[in-house]
């Protein structure tokens, strides 16, 4: 809208120009940078990783991902984001609910810590898991004495993508519920509900929208994370490898159709992803935009 | 039901917001909650409904101890400055929240809480908006969402904290004489929060001036006006002026200059003189307290003169009726007629 309004007027006369608007050169050479570096950096990577994997015909890449350790690899990624999202799910809330809503003390210590996996590389974040559960560690003889497989197995890798993804939804949630206050809750307390019927029936449908997005993102994550993962799993193939570290083992074995189709089903994950959030948020246009205001 | 405050103290982190304050709020009275911000006076109304819980002191409801009572047991109504409407429930929803979400042996049937829900609102005078979503309403119809929905629950008592805080002036005023309206019909004790010295004035029939944590005067909106007992009300209340005056001899004096005021039974020494603006007239030569005007502004049916009193070295602002011309720099001579003294000390 403000665009025709712009253009209509420059196409006058030059001279009359709304004050927050720039040259013609000066805006199409910015958008046109801009596009660029769409193209560039998001659009060619993900049509190269496309086009690589239909090189052979679809047949082929049918056949590739009906290899068994491939299949291995995509089971054992749904398992763990199956494991992984609904945990932080929870402790996202949670811990969402305590920063946003209470006093206490260690507040800003707690939030810090939570975003600690942000700010750490992933790999550290598995190493930190290696120096627990290994056989060096502390925890190691006693684990191995009692027959409790964490490290280079299943435990090992969601223990890992929990942590990495921890921060996603409590991060999304903290801001939201900061600024919508506590007065909501406050007004179902004083009207006679519980603690839980307060939650249920007021906190949750007010942080619906921050929490899918929330949940979305910490699950293209848990689907997508390599570095963390790569130093707890051993890359036993066909047990212990997912999506991403599978991926990597095709292409170093010059199995570039193979790895490409599993990076293919990667991105489509992600895409999946940004559309579903795309379509809810125009469908519930009008509900988002309520729970933002008062 | 009558609600009474007793010797009430709360520290926040050591910071004591309330000190001390007792109060009897009497059943089916409307009471305002009076003083400027950090007084106090929102605690004292959370205190009353539960959403804090007091340092030292007690809280009854009737002659039950509530203290110790949480706020779902308190059954109070509490309706917030900016609304706190559920916003993704329907007005209807929002109205019968606190009975559909009783337990089922206390809850009404579906159809009774939707009756009561839409005579609520036909009260509050939103017939014919319960489909509608609270962000689809204006500030002032919200609040009455607000005010249908913490009645819903037959309160004990009715809180509302700044209720029309939020909202324009012409919206304040037209709600102001509809909650006295409501409050008529339906005789809830009500006590609201308000900063907002009119809305006190012209809506309760009792105003508590708080000021600093404590309680200042208790006392009919007349006479928190005309009796101010100390000199923060009387300052905050309307407006006012002050001269520092001598008594001497049951005499006013200004400056060495008796004022032609007789404070008998006042005893000798320096004191603040206290009077508003239109309690005085205008007197003829020198007597009484002379200035020189600076400034003179019409306002509505009143003239307000502001004078330089050299011998006091003071401003002072006084209303005179408005056929009553006066000229920059002429001077003028008045007498208040009535007024207060408040010592230093005192």
């Amino acid at each position: 809208m403000a665009h025709d309004a712009i253009s209509s007027r420059t196409g006058n006369t030059e001279t009359v120009r709304i004050a927050t608007s720039e040259s013609r050169l000066a805006r199409y050479g910015l958008i046109g940078v801009a596009l660029c570096f769409v193209a560039l950096f998001l659009v060619l990577p993900l049509a190269a990783v496309f086009t690589e994997a239909m090189r052979n015909g679809p047949g082929e890449f049918a056949t590739v991902l009906a290899d068994p350790e491939t299949f291995a690899a995509i089971k054992l990624t749904l398992l763990v984001a199956v494991i992984a999202v609904p945990l932080n799910l929870v402790f996202g809330i949670a811990a969402a609910w305590a920063i946003a809503k209470f006093e206490f003390k260690g507040k800003a210590f707690l939030t810090t810590l939570i975003d600690l996996p942000f700010s750490v590389s992933p790999v550290i974040s598995g190493l930190v898991f290696v120096l627990l559960f290994g056989s060096h560690s502390l925890l190691g003889p006693w684990l191995q004495s009692h027959g409790i497989q964490i490290l280079f197995a299943v435990p090992g890798i969601v223990l890992a993508t929990v942590f990495v993804t921890f921060p996603f939804v409590a991060r999304e949630l903290i801001p939201l519920m900061q600024e919508q206050g506590t007065s909501d809750e406050e007004a179902a307390l004083s009207l006679g509900a519980s603690g839980w019927q307060t939650f249920w029936y007021v906190t949750l449908p007010n942080i619906k929208w921050g929490l899918l997005y929330g949940v979305l993102l910490c699950n293209a994550r848990a689907m997508g994370e390599f570095g963390a993962v790569s130093v707890v799993s051993g890359h036993i193939r066909g047990l212990t490898n997912t999506m991403p570290l599978q991926v990597e083992i095709l292409y170093n074995e010059y199995n570039f159709v193979a790895a490409f189709a599993v990076a293919t089903l990667l991105a489509l994950l992600a895409l999946v992803t940004l559309v579903l959030k795309s379509v809810l948020e125009m469908k519930y246009s009008e509900q988002i935009a309520a729970s933002r205001r008062h | 039901m009558e609600v009474r405050v007793q010797n009430i103290r709360k520290e926040f982190s050591r910071f004591p917001a309330l000190n001390d304050v007792s109060l009897d709020i009497r059943s089916g009275e409307l009471i305002a909650l009076l003083g400027p911000s950090g007084s106090g006076k929102t605690t004292l109304l959370r205190l009353i409904a539960g959403l804090e819980s007091p340092t030292d002191g007690t809280v009854y409801f009737g002659n039950e101890d509530a203290s110790r009572k949480t706020v779902q047991q308190r059954n109070i109504g509490f309706v917030f400055q900016h609304y706190a409407l559920f916003r993704h429930m329907t007005v209807l929803d929002n109205v019968s929240f606190g009975l559909t979400i009783r337990p089922a042996s206390r809850r009404p049937a579906k159809a009774e809480i939707r009756k009561r829900a839409l005579e609520l609102l036909d009260l509050v005078q939103l017939t014919g908006l319960e489909k509608r979503y609270p962000a689809q309403l204006s500030g002032g119809q919200r609040q009455r969402v607000a005010l249908a929905r913490a009645m819903a629950v037959e309160p004990n008592v009715l809180l509302l904290d700044e209720p029309f805080g939020a909202l324009d002036a012409q919206v304040r005023k037209e709600l102001r004489r509809w909650l006295r309206e409501i409050h008529d019909r339906t005789g809830h004790t009500t006590v609201f929060v308000t900063h907002d010295q009119d809305e006190a004035l012209e809506l309760a029939d009792r105003v508590v001036v708080m000021s600093k944590g404590k309680i200042e005067q208790i006392g009919t909106p007349d006479e928190i006006y005309d009796t101010p007992n100390s000199p923060f009300v009387f300052g905050f209340i309307g407006q006012s002026n002050i001269l520092p005056v001598k008594v001497e001899n049951g005499q006013l004096v200004l400056d060495g200059q008796p004022i032609g005021v007789s404070a008998q039974g006042e005893k000798d020494g320096p004191a603040q003189l206290y009077f508003r603006p239109h309690d005085i007239e205008l007197l003829d030569g020198a007597s009484g307290i002379s200035g020189t005007v600076t400034v003179t502004r019409r306002v509505a049916g009143t003239r307000h003169v502001e004078l330089d009193v050299s011998a006091a070295k003071s401003k002072v602002e006084i209303e005179l009726p408005p056929e009553k011309v006066t000229s920059d720099h002429s001077r003028l001579s008045f007498r208040p007629t009535r007024w207060k003294l408040f010592r230093e000390t005192a």
